[in-house]
């Protein structure tokens, strides 16, 4: 102990600061080994919503492959998903031999699911018919306009664009977003802007007094934001870095 | 047309039986023929605050599973001609409640009343699911007490997206706000929430407010509906929201703490 307290150096300036996040990422969860199949049916959804398939971050799921199917090739695997636009961080597995490949490979390994993921909705097929030329801007995403109460227990997602709520959101409420989210009710719920990443989404709010607000990740809490004066003032939330700003509107 | 009205709240013990008891005989004496359904499988109790344990031959499953008819199973109130009571089951529990039943049963209802009163048991499962799946009006009881609060805004969540005509697509419940047990006295000294904190987190239309009163409790153990006590708060409470749900417009009382007299304050507990 003694010779720990000598080698520190208190007066320095800390190089990093760790800090907790939130992050919507896909699980490709694997149900066979065969790899053919999983190239041909990747293929198939890249051809629904190729915006969804560009550089998406991934975690690979072994942990669902029944016992009965042989060894995973995973960098054959990881090969496949790359060329379709999806980029491995991680795999999560619990048969030892997949361990040992990513970690041959130096790939973190998570350990094998809980509960907590949703099957992901891919945005609605692109193209139902046959278009001779593909557009050239991505189609604007309309903004989902709610006028009722957001009740606690209830969820909305604005998938692709901004959320409105023209009304209150109660306690226990979710709003989900991957544009900006716009309240002009009492904010008393969750809101959660930028889910897919987009640190330039915002939160305003006519009365801030929210459970949790949330840019890209980067949240607090609402033991957080009482603290804050201006808690129950309309503000915005915005990111810089990772700091979330809230200032006056 | 006769009317679907659900008495619900997601919690318990806030007062939806007296409420459903009371509301129901409110609208039976203003002349329009009621029933009122204990939705309670399991854990009857309408047919106590309305006096008429007694008399329960046949239950709301009997005739839901077909082994009694609806005028075998109604019972009738000794008070009012146009008063009727379908009481809940004791024996079963709540998944012997079939949406399919449930709906024929109350569409056989709508068809000879004017209003059906559906006493809904707590929770947000199955028998409160059926309770209000139904519904053209919901009563939403409240006590001015948070998770009381909580579990109705909760519920209003689930009148708005999970009944018949949220998933039709049809007109919106409507949606009524009735606070129970409030006590203006607990209010003023910071103890329980007030009205004006209820409505702005519930954003609910205020049908009524009724106080804490022990002729609740006295009603209950005679099996009497409170609102037939027109002596008390309570009840007169209660015949002011039955005006109000009925389009009346009536000032809402009890609301501010009474001022005791001098004898009162000397001889008067608390």
């Amino acid at each position: 102990m003694q010779t720990m307290s000598q080698t520190q150096t208190p007066d320095q300036e800390p190089v990093f600061q760790l800090k907790g996040s939130m992050l919507a990422i896909t699980v490709l969860e694997l149900a066979q080994n065969n790899l053919e199949g999983l190239d041909r049916q990747l293929a198939a959804k890249v051809a629904q919503a190729p915006n969804f398939f560009s550089n998406t971050p991934l975690v690979l799921a072994l942990d669902k492959l029944p016992p009965s199917e042989g060894a995973v090739d995973l960098p054959g695997l990881m090969r496949v998903c790359r060329q379709h636009g999806l980029r491995t961080l991680a795999i999560r597995a619990s048969r030892i031999e997949d361990i040992a490949a990513a970690i041959a490979i130096d790939l973190p390994v998570l350990p094998p699911s809980g509960a907590r993921e949703r099957p992901v909705e891919l945005p609605e097929p692109v193209v139902e018919k046959k278009k001779p030329e593909p557009p050239a801007e991505p189609a604007v995403k309309p903004t989902k306009i709610i006028t009722s109460p957001v009740r606690g227990g209830q969820q909305i997602y604005a998938q692709g664009g901004d959320l409105v709520v023209i009304s209150s959101v109660s306690p226990g409420a979710e709003l989900l977003a991957d544009g900006n989210i716009h309240v002009y009710g009492a904010m008393r719920g969750r809101a959660l802007a930028g889910i897919k990443g987009n640190t330039k989404a915002r939160i305003f709010c006519q009365q801030m007094t929210a459970e949790l607000v949330s840019i890209a990740g980067q949240y607090k809490v609402s033991e957080d934001l009482r603290r804050d004066p201006l808690w129950g003032a309309g503000v915005q939330v915005s990111l810089s870095g990772d700091v979330l700003n809230i200032t006056r509107l | 047309m006769a009317k679907i009205l659900v008495v619900t709240s997601g919690k318990g013990g806030v007062g939806k039986t007296t409420t459903s008891a009371a509301i129901g005989t409110g609208l039976a004496l203003r002349g329009h023929k009621t029933v009122i359904v204990d939705f309670d499988v399991g854990l009857r109790n309408l047919d106590l605050i309305m006096g008429c344990e007694r008399r329960v031959v046949y239950d709301f499953v009997n005739v839901v599973n077909g082994e009694a008819n609806l005028q075998q199973a109604l019972i009738k109130d000794k008070r009012l001609e146009n008063l009727y009571v379908l009481a809940a089951s004791q024996t079963r529990d709540k998944d012997a409640l079939t949406q399919e039943g449930v709906e024929k049963v109350l569409m056989e209802l709508k068809d000879t009343f004017d209003y059906v009163v559906c006493d809904s048991p707590a929770g947000i499962e199955k028998g409160a699911h059926l309770a209000m799946y139904f519904a053209d009006e919901a009563i939403v009881v409240t006590n001015p007490e948070v998770s009381s609060v909580r579990d109705s805004d909760r519920m209003l969540g689930l009148l708005a997206s999970k009944s018949r005509r949220a998933e039709k697509g049809e007109d919106p419940i409507k949606e009524h706000l009735l606070i129970t047990r409030y006590h203006p006295e607990r209010v003023s000294k910071g103890e329980m929430l007030g009205v004006e904190d209820v409505k702005e987190i519930l954003a609910v239309a205020l049908l009524g407010v009724i106080p804490e009163s022990q002729a609740v409790l006295k009603a209950s153990n005679q099996g009497v509906p409170v609102i037939l006590d027109d002596q008390s708060d309570a009840g007169q409470a209660y015949s002011d929201t039955v005006d109000r749900l009925l389009g009346k417009t009536v000032e809402h009382r009890f609301l501010d703490v009474q001022k005791k007299g001098f004898f009162e304050r000397l001889f008067g507990g608390n």
